[in-house]
C-alpha cells in the first residue's frame, strides 16, 4: 500500500516541474517571434505572482486595520474601556448600558455552539453524500446531484436565512417543542445547509481522485463494493477530506447573516441548544453600524473582530497541521 | 456612559470651532437628542446633496447636552425628544437674547406588539418594564395563559431600543434571554410566528401582530397606540420630537427647517421609521 502511494507520487512529479521555453539560449538562437513569446510569458507570470501578492497583502493589511482599531484598548479608551474588560465582570454582553458589560465569553460560547451544531451535522450528510455520488451513484445520477448540490452553494447566505426564519424555524420549533422559536439548533441547521456544499465539493473531487487501481486491487482482492469504498477509498481521500472539513468550519465560524437572521441574539452562557444564542460575527455584523467611532464599544467590536480573525487563523493552523501529519502516516513523508 | 458623551461633545465643539474659524462656508451644526441623530443626519445628507453649498454637521449627546449647547451658543440648532423647561428657556434668553423656538419636526410612538393568538389587551408601563427586565417571565402572571414570555426587540444600538430602556426599564439592563433581532420588520415577524412572543417598535410597522393599550400606572385607563392618542399626548410610549432654534430661524437655517417640514423632508421621517407631523403622511409608510 504504502510503496504503491509512492509510486504514484513520483510518476506524478515530473509532470509538475515540466515547463515550456525553459532554455533562454534557444529560445533567443530560434527567432524573434519566440523571444516576444518568452517576454509574454515572463509578463504574465510576473502578473500572475503579483496579483498573487497582492492578495496577501490586502489580508495582511485588513488584519492591521482590524488590530489597529483595536489597539487603544491596550492603554485604555476615555470611557474606561480596557484590554481586560471582554474577560472581566459577569458573563453578559451589554455594551449599551449604564455600567457597559463588555464580557465576550457567552459570544464565543455561542460561536462554538453554533458552529459545533452545524459541524455535526454538516459534515456526516456531506461525506455521506460524497461517497455516494464517488462509488455507488450511476453515471447519470452523479451527473445531475453533484450540480444540484453546487448550487446550493450558490445560494446566497440572506436567502437561506430568510427560509431559516420563515420556515425551519417554525419545523424545528414544532419538532423538538423548544419555547425558543430561534435558537441555536435552529441556526445551527441552517448553517448546516451552508456548509454541506462546501464540504460535499471537496470531499468528493478528493474521492474522485484516488486512483482506479486501488478499487480494482480491492476488488480483486475479493472485497465488497461497499468494502472497497469504506476501508481504501476514504482512507486514502483522507487529506482532502480534512481540508474540505476545514474549509467548512471556516466558513461556519465566519459565517454572519444566517445567524444574525435566525439565531436571536441573545448572550447566554449556557450550553443549551434550544436557548437562543449570539456569535461573534453576528455581534460585529449588528452593532457597527450605529456604534460612536472611537468609544470603547467600537475598540471592543474590532477586537471581536481581531479575535474571530485569530480564532480562524489558529484552526486553519492546526488543520494544516493535522492534515500534514495524517498524509505523512498514509502516504509517508512526501 | 455621561462622561463619554460630554467629551465627545467637547472634541466636536472643539472640532467644530476650528472647523468653523477656518473656513468661511456657513455650516450649520445640529446637536442634541441621540434618538434623533440619525433622522438629523439622514436629513442633513439629503438636504447637503440638494444644496451642495450648505454645510450641516450633526452630533449626539442626549437631548440635555443639545439644549446645553444651544445655552452656550455653540450649535445653531438643538435637537431634543422632550419638551424644553420653563427655566432652560429663560436661559436661552438671557444668554442668547432671544427667546427658544420650538419646532416639533417627528412625532415617535412605540407600540408593544403581541402574537395574533395572545388574549392579552392591555398591559401597564410597569408591567411591560417587568417583562423585558426578566422579571416576569410567565404570561399568567400578567393575566395570559400559562406559558413562557418570549422577548424580541432591537439590537442595543438602535434608538428605538434606548428610548424603551430609558422609558420602559428604568434604565436597567434588559433580561438576558432578551432577543435582539436587526430591525423593527424582524420584531414584528418573530411574533407574528411565536405565540409567546412579545416585542416593540414603531406602530407604523405593525402589520399582523396586535399592538395592546398601555396604561400609565395601575390606577390609569390604557391608551391604545393611534394616531390621535399619540397626537394628544395620551399614549405613554408617545413623544414629539423637537428642535429648538434661539430666536426665529433665519437664513440658512429657515430653509433647511422649510425644508424638514416639507413633504420631502417628512417623508424621510417616516423612512428613518418615525412618525410625520400630519397623518396623511403617514399613511403612505409602510
Amino acid at each position: 500500500m504504502k510503496t504503491k502511494f509512492r509510486n504514484s507520487e513520483r510518476e506524478l512529479k515530473p509532470a509538475t516541474t515540466f515547463r515550456p521555453n525553459v532554455d533562454p539560449n534557444v529560445v533567443a538562437g530560434v527567432s524573434p517571434r519566440s523571444q516576444f513569446r518568452h517576454a509574454i510569458d515572463r509578463l504574465a507570470e510576473i502578473l500572475i505572482s503579483g496579483v498573487a501578492f497582492f492578495t496577501i497583502a490586502v489580508i495582511f493589511l485588513i488584519f492591521v486595520y482590524v488590530g489597529k482599531e483595536a489597539l487603544p484598548l491596550v492603554w485604555g479608551t476615555s470611557d474606561g474601556a480596557t484590554i481586560a474588560s471582554p474577560f472581566t465582570g459577569p458573563f453578559t454582553w451589554q455594551p449599551v448600558s449604564t455600567v457597559p458589560k463588555y464580557n465576550v465569553f457567552p459570544l464565543i460560547l455561542g460561536t462554538l455552539k453554533v458552529t459545533l451544531i452545524a459541524m455535526l451535522l454538516g459534515t456526516p450528510l456531506a461525506l455521506a453524500a460524497a461517497l455516494y455520488t464517488a462509488e455507488f451513484a450511476p453515471g447519470r445520477i452523479r451527473e445531475w446531484i453533484k450540480p444540484a448540490i453546487e448550487l446550493l452553494a450558490g445560494i446566497p447566505s440572506v436567502v437561506l436565512g430568510s427560509f431559516a426564519l420563515l420556515v425551519l424555524a417554525s419545523w424545528v420549533q414544532d419538532a423538538f417543542g423548544i419555547v425558543y422559536r430561534l435558537n441555536a439548533l435552529t441556526a445551527g441547521i441552517a448553517l448546516a445547509l451552508a456548509i454541506i456544499p462546501i464540504i460535499y465539493t471537496i470531499s468528493e473531487d478528493a474521492l474522485t481522485a484516488v486512483p482506479r487501481l486501488y478499487r480494482e486491487a480491492s476488488l480483486a482482492l475479493g472485497a465488497s463494493k461497499a468494502q472497497t469504498a469504506v476501508r481504501v477509498v476514504f482512507p486514502s481521500a483522507i487529506p482532502g477530506i480534512a481540508a474540505a472539513i476545514i474549509l467548512g468550519f471556516g466558513r461556519a465560524i465566519g459565517e454572519t447573516m444566517i445567524v444574525l437572521m435566525v439565531s436571536g441574539n441573545s448572550a447566554i452562557l449556557s450550553l443549551d441548544p434550544a436557548l437562543p444564542v449570539r456569535t461573534l460575527s453576528a455581534t460585529i455584523a449588528a452593532e457597527m453600524a450605529e456604534v460612536v467611532v472611537g468609544s470603547g464599544h467600537y475598540r471592543i467590536l474590532f477586537f471581536i473582530g481581531t479575535l474571530l480573525f485569530l480564532i480562524t487563523a489558529v484552526l486553519n493552523w492546526v488543520g494544516d497541521r493535522f492534515n500534514r501529519r495524517l498524509r505523512e502516516r498514509l502516504f509517508g513523508s512526501s | 456612559m455621561k462622561t463619554t458623551h460630554l467629551r465627545v461633545i467637547a472634541v466636536a465643539a472643539l472640532a467644530f470651532l476650528f472647523v468653523s474659524c477656518s473656513a468661511p462656508s456657513e455650516a450649520i451644526t445640529v446637536k442634541g437628542s441621540d434618538t434623533m441623530v440619525p433622522l438629523g443626519q439622514r436629513w442633513a445628507e439629503i438636504y447637503m446633496k440638494e444644496h451642495p453649498q450648505t454645510t450641516i454637521q450633526v452630533t449626539g449627546g442626549g437631548s440635555g447636552t443639545g439644549i446645553a449647547a444651544l445655552i452656550n451658543g455653540t450649535t445653531q440648532i438643538c435637537e431634543a425628544s422632550r419638551p424644553m423647561k420653563p427655566e432652560e428657556k429663560n436661559s436661552v434668553k438671557d444668554q442668547r437674547k432671544a427667546e427658544a423656538v420650538e419646532t416639533p419636526v417627528a412625532l415617535d410612538a412605540l407600540a408593544v406588539y403581541l402574537n395574533k393568538q395572545n388574549p392579552i389587551e392591555h398591559l401597564t408601563m410597569q408591567q411591560v418594564g417587568q417583562i423585558f427586565r426578566g422579571e416576569i417571565t410567565n404570561w399568567k402572571d400578567v393575566g395570559g395563559p400559562n406559558g413562557a414570555i418570549v422577548l424580541y426587540g432591537r439590537e442595543n444600538n438602535s434608538g428605538t431600543y434606548v428610548f424603551f430602556k430609558e422609558h420602559v426599564l428604568a434604565n436597567a439592563d434588559f433580561a438576558e434571554r432578551y432577543q435582539a433581532l436587526p430591525g423593527t420588520a424582524a420584531v414584528i415577524n418573530a411574533v407574528t410566528k411565536d405565540p409567546a412572543g412579545v416585542g416593540y417598535g414603531g406602530i407604523g410597522y405593525a402589520k399582523d401582530v396586535k399592538t395592546i393599550a398601555i396604561a400609565k400606572d395601575a390606577t390609569s385607563d390604557p391608551v391604545a397606540p393611534k394616531m390621535e392618542n399619540v397626537l394628544d399626548n395620551s399614549y405613554p410610549l408617545s413623544r414629539q420630537l423637537f428642535w429648538y432654534t434661539a430666536g426665529a430661524p433665519s437664513g440658512d437655517i429657515k430653509n433647511f427647517v422649510d425644508w424638514v417640514l416639507s413633504p420631502e423632508g417628512q417623508r424621510i421621517v417616516s423612512e428613518v421609521g418615525y412618525y410625520p407631523l400630519k397623518p396623511e403622511a403617514a399613511a403612505t409608510q409602510n
